[in-house]
């Protein structure tokens, strides 16, 4: 009960009419929190450049978005990329594939769409922030169990064929993102890089290599590096801070 | 065991013969490798003609792919994929049914036929 709501003047005669503040409904059965999400580009690497530097680029991120609408996706969802190409036919050149890897920050940031055409597996590195994407549809949402596909390259051709023409899978806002737990089938060794290697720490792959193969993967694991307090980079905060000033940025 | 596929062309990789040419497509025991690359470097990218040794010939051709990644917007390729042409330019076989890139159509003027039997483009 604040006595601000009525100002008393100085003579003691009532002043202006404050209306009352309205109720705010708090609804129980829906207290499920939006999916927040940051694009990964917009965290900046841990180093000492100056912040200025990555502010202004965000201001220049955050412009572009405005304009064109970047959906979230991640590493595993299926995007359909039209971009504006003058050798094409017309003008537009479009490519369907599934993300596997998500990189660089900032005003660089790619992503690298993979599909099989015609027995032939082709592979696509857009630039998000391009100004030659004329679209970027989703067509479908998931995530896998890793955050790098890479592995999709010596793996059969059938987990990296999508249909070109296949019709958006709808997905709902609110709803947390399916991981997609598959496991991978290989070709036959020798791969582009031994994936069985603690170091790339697959978990989409099923192995069918012998135990003592396995066995002898794990020599070159260092697990001593998760308890490396100088390579920790803690981003929550600074995340909060620019999912604010992202949002702001978006709203106007 | 086999070296890997080479990422960018250069002399001695193995290639893969696309077109539907009887050349490119009948087994032989050994596989089509490049014998010089008509460049200033010795590498060769998406439309640099390379001399080819098939079947006990040399025969030139064109390079529409490599397992090297390129320019950020360009397709990159799981193999080497190469066209069978004359030396005035005219592809030997009928059909690619792999895609091509559309960075080909550039030099129009030179590859006007190889782009002409090109069903798929990327």
């Amino acid at each position: 009960f604040s006595s601000s709501s009525y100002q008393t003047s100085s003579d003691g005669k009532p002043g202006k009419f404050q209306p009352p503040p309205k109720p705010v409904i708090i609804d129980k059965q829906r207290q499920t929190e939006e999916r927040r999400f940051l694009s990964p580009e917009f965290i900046p690497p841990r180093g000492r450049t100056d912040p200025l530097k990555f502010y202004m680029e965000r201001k220049d991120m955050i412009q572009r978005r405005r304009v064109f609408n970047i959906p979230e996706f991640y590493v595993g969802s299926i995007l359909a990329v039209t971009t504006a190409d003058p050798y094409a036919r017309e003008k537009t050149s479009r490519f369907v594939g599934i993300c596997i890897q998500r990189g660089g920050k900032g005003l660089g940031a790619t992503f690298v769409l993979r599909n099989v055409i015609e027995d032939q597996g082709v592979e696509i590195c857009y630039e998000l922030y391009s100004p030659r994407i004329q679209a970027i549809e989703l067509l479908k949402l998931e995530k896998r169990l890793d955050d790098n596909l890479m592995y999709l390259r010596d793996a059969l051709p059938e987990y990296s064929t999508f249909d070109v023409n296949m019709k958006p899978v709808s997905h709902l806002d609110h709803e947390e993102v399916p991981v997609n737990k598959l496991q991978v089938r290989m070709k036959p060794k020798p791969w582009s890089k031994r994936w069985e290697r603690p170091k790339y720490n697959i978990k989409g792959i099923k192995f069918e290599l012998p135990e003592k193969k396995m066995k002898e993967a794990q020599k070159w694991s260092q697990p001593w590096l998760e308890f490396d307090m100088l390579r920790e980079y803690d981003t929550s905060k600074i995340e909060e801070k620019i999912w604010k000033e992202v949002n702001e940025g978006l709203k106007k | 065991s086999v070296t890997g596929a080479c990422r960018a062309i250069q002399k001695l990789t193995r290639v893969r013969v696309v077109d539907n040419s009887a050349l490119g497509n009948t087994p032989y025991h050994r596989p089509p490798k490049c014998i010089h690359v008509y460049n200033k470097t010795g590498v060769g990218k998406v439309g640099d003609k390379i001399l080819l040794a098939i079947k006990g010939e040399k025969k030139k051709a064109l390079i529409v792919g490599h397992k090297m990644p390129g320019p950020t917007m360009t397709p990159r390729f799981d193999s080497n994929n190469v066209v069978l042409i004359e030396d005035n330019g005219n592809p030997i076989g009928t059909r690619i049914k792999t895609p091509i890139p559309y960075i080909l159509r550039r030099r129009e003027g030179e590859f006007s036929k190889v782009l002409a039997i090109a069903r798929n483009f990327v």
